[in-house]
C-alpha cells in the first residue's frame, strides 16, 4: 500500500498550482479505532472530486478532516497535513472557525435549522458578522436561493420554518446556506442518499453549475453518481486510499484489482 | 401449561394496574376533599377571598391576596435568579466541560435536589440571612435604592432571601432537564452550525438552544411549579408577615408557609376552611403549571421522534 501512496504523491504534483488541497500522511481516529491510515491525495481546483468506497471505509471521516469538523466528535482526532491554498489547516495558529467559513459542507441528512425561517436559514452564517443591512440580506437570500435552484419554489414561503419544506428542498436550502457564506470549497457528504431520484438529479445538476466557481468534493456510495458528476475519483477501503485517478480511468481501467472489483460491483 | 402462565400474567397485570390507580384515586380524592372542605370559606367570602388583603383570625376575616402575592413574587424572583445560572450549568455540562467531568458534576448537582428542604431553611436562616442583611441588602440599597424594590431597612429575612433560597433549590431541576434537552439536540444541528463558521458559543445560542426551546420552556415551568409549592425553607426565611410591599427587603408570606404555620392554631371551622381554600388555589395553580410543562417536554420528545 505504501508503494501506491508514493505513486499518488507524484501524481498530485501534476495539479501544480491548481491543487486546492494537498493531503499528506493523514491519519484519523475515533478513540482507539483508526479510521484513516496515511492518506496522501490532492484535490484539484474548480473540479469535482468524488470519494467512493463501501460503508465504514472512512470516506466521510476523510472529508470531515478537510474542514476540521472531525475533531468536534468526542474522542476523535487526526494527524497529518491538510494543505489548503498553501497553508496547513492544522497549524496551531489556524482558527477552525475561519477555515470552516472557507470550506463549506453539505450533509447526508438535510439539516436546516427548524427554529429559523427559510430566509433566516440562508443568512444564518452571515448575521454573525452583524454588519449586513436588511436590503443587502434580501439580495443575498435571493441570489443564493437562485443559485441553489430553490428560489422559484420558496419565494412565497421565505418566512415559514425551514423544516416545513420537502426533504429535497431542505437539502437545497442547506446548499444555499452553505453558499451564502461564500466559501471556496464545498464538501458534500452523501448529499443525495436521503433523497428521491428527482431531487437527486436536481442536486447533481446544481453541482455541475457550481464547478466553475467552487472546488467540490463529494462523498458518495453511488458509483453512477461519482461517474456522472466528478472529474477525479478516490477509492477508499478500510481506511486506506486504494486508488486515486481521473474518474473515467477509475471506472474503465483501474490500476488496482480491488478498485476494479468494487466498481464492477463484486463487493461493497 | 400455557393457560396457567397466561393467568399469572393477567393477575399480575391487574395487580400493577390497581397499584397505579391507587395514586390516581388519591390525587382525585385530595382534590375533592379540598373542594368540599373549603366550601365554608367560599360561602362566606366568595370570590372576594382571592382579592382581599385582610387576614385576621380574631375578626374572622380571611383573604388570600398577600399569600398569593408572596407566592408569585418569591417564585418569580427565584426563577429570575435561577434561570441564567441553570442554563449556564446546562450548557457547560452538555457542551463545554471535559468529558470526565460531565457525569460526576451532573450527578452532584442532581443530588442537591435531594437535600431536605428544612436543611436549606436552617442554612438560609443562620448563614444566608445574616449575609443578606449585612452585605447584599445594604449594597443593593446603596446602589439600586432608587428602585422601589430595594427600599427600606435590610432585615435579612424577607422576600429577597426567600427568593434566593428557592432559586438555589430549583437550580438542580432546571439545569438537569435543560442539560438533557441540550444533549438531545441532534449532532447534525451542531455540525451544520459549525460548518457555516459559527463558533461554539454561537452554535449553542443560535441553533441548539432554539432547537430545544420547548423543552427548555418545560424545564422552566417545572422549576416554577416547584418554586410556587416550596414550603419549609421559605417559611424559615421569608418573615411570615401577610404584607404586600414592592420592596423585596420586606417580610412576606407564601401560601405554603401560612398553611404550615397556622393549621395547628386554626381553632374554628371557618379558619380551617380558609386555610384549605388557599391550599386549593395552590393545588390548582401548580397542577396546571406541571401539566403544561410535561406537555411541552412530551411534545419536544415526540417532535424529535417524528423528525427521526
Amino acid at each position: 500500500m505504501q508503494e501506491i501512496n508514493k505513486e499518488f504523491r507524484v501524481r498530485s504534483s501534476e495539479f501544480g498550482d491548481k491543487a486546492k488541497f494537498i493531503i499528506e500522511g493523514l491519519n484519523a481516529w475515533f478513540g482507539r479505532n483508526q479510521a484513516l491510515k496515511n492518506i496522501n491525495m490532492s484535490v484539484k481546483q474548480n473540479e469535482v472530486t468524488a470519494i467512493i468506497g463501501p460503508s465504514g471505509c472512512g470516506k466521510s471521516t476523510f472529508v470531515r478532516c478537510l474542514n476540521r469538523l472531525h475533531e468536534e466528535i468526542i474522542g476523535a482526532r487526526c494527524e497529518g497535513r491538510v494543505i489548503f491554498d498553501g497553508k496547513d489547516i492544522y497549524d496551531p495558529d489556524v482558527d477552525p472557525v475561519l477555515i470552516r467559513r472557507r470550506i463549506g459542507m453539505v450533509f447526508q441528512k438535510p439539516n436546516p435549522f427548524p427554529a429559523m425561517t427559510v430566509y433566516e436559514n440562508v443568512v444564518a452564517g452571515l448575521i454573525l458578522e452583524g454588519r449586513k443591512k436588511k436590503s443587502e440580506l434580501d439580495e443575498v437570500v435571493e441570489k443564493f436561493l437562485r443559485l441553489a435552484a430553490l428560489w422559484d419554489e420558496v419565494k412565497d414561503k421565505l418566512h415559514q420554518s425551514g423544516a416545513r419544506l420537502s426533504s429535497g428542498q431542505q437539502q437545497r436550502l442547506c446548499i444555499a446556506r452553505t453558499l451564502a457564506v461564500e466559501p471556496d470549497v464545498i464538501l458534500f457528504d452523501e448529499p443525495t442518499s436521503a433523497l428521491d431520484p428527482i431531487s437527486t438529479a436536481k442536486i447533481e445538476e446544481l453541482m455541475q453549475g457550481l464547478k466553475k466557481d467552487y472546488t467540490i468534493v463529494i462523498v458518495t456510495h453511488n458509483m453512477q453518481q461519482a461517474a456522472r458528476v466528478s472529474g477525479y475519483t478516490g477509492f477508499f477501503l478500510l481506511g486506506e486510499l486504494i486508488e486515486f485517478d481521473r474518474t473515467n480511468k477509475i471506472f474503465t481501467n483501474p490500476a488496482n484489482r480491488l478498485t476494479e472489483e468494487y466498481v464492477t460491483g463484486r463487493f461493497g | 401449561m400455557k393457560n396457567v402462565k397466561l393467568n399469572k400474567d393477567t393477575a399480575f397485570k391487574w395487580l400493577t394496574a390497581f397499584l397505579a390507580f391507587i395514586l390516581l384515586l388519591l390525587g382525585i380524592g385530595i382534590l375533592l376533599k379540598l373542594i368540599i372542605s373549603s366550601r365554608l370559606s367560599f360561602d362566606a367570602f366568595g370570590l372576594k377571598f382571592l382579592f382581599s388583603r385582610e387576614w385576621d383570625p380574631v375578626q374572622r376575616l380571611f383573604g388570600a391576596l398577600p399569600f398569593v402575592w408572596g407566592t408569585f413574587v418569591s417564585a418569580t424572583l427565584a426563577l429570575i435568579i435561577a434561570l441564567p445560572i441553570s442554563i449556564g450549568i446546562a450548557v457547560f455540562l452538555s457542551e463545554l466541560a471535559p468529558i470526565w467531568m460531565r457525569k460526576p458534576v451532573s450527578f452532584i448537582i442532581e443530588l442537591l435536589a435531594a437535600i431536605p428542604s428544612v436543611i436549606y431553611g436552617l442554612w438560609g436562616l443562620f448563614v444566608l440571612a445574616p449575609v443578606m442583611q449585612q452585605w447584599v441588602e445594604p449594597l443593593l440599597g446603596k446602589y439600586l435604592g432608587f428602585l422601589p424594590f430595594f427600599k427600606g431597612y435590610p432585615l435579612g429575612v424577607g422576600m429577597l432571601t426567600g427568593g434566593v433560597i428557592i432559586a438555589i433549590m430549583i437550580i438542580p431541576t432546571i439545569s438537569s432537564i435543560s442539560r438533557e434537552v441540550l444533549s438531545a439536540v441532534p449532532a447534525h444541528q451542531k455540525e451544520a452550525a459549525l460548518s457555516i463558521g459559527m463558533t461554539r458559543w454561537e452554535a449553542i445560542w443560535k441553533v441548539m438552544l432554539p432547537y430545544g426551546r420547548s423543552g427548555i420552556v418545560g424545564a422552566i415551568i417545572l422549576g416554577y411549579g416547584r418554586a410556587l409549592g416550596e414550603t419549609m425553607a421559605v417559611t424559615m426565611v421569608i418573615g411570615n408577615t401577610p404584607n404586600i410591599s414592592l420592596s423585596l427587603f420586606d417580610p412576606a408570606y407564601t401560601i405554603a408557609s401560612v398553611i404550615a404555620n397556622e393549621f395547628t392554631e386554626a381553632t374554628y371551622e371557618l379558619y380551617i376552611s380558609s386555610l384549605i381554600e388557599i391550599g386549593l388555589i395552590l393545588f390548582v395553580i401548580t397542577f396546571i403549571l406541571n401539566a403544561v410543562a410535561r406537555f411541552l417536554l412530551w411534545r419536544m420528545k415526540r417532535f424529535e421522534e417524528v423528525r427521526g
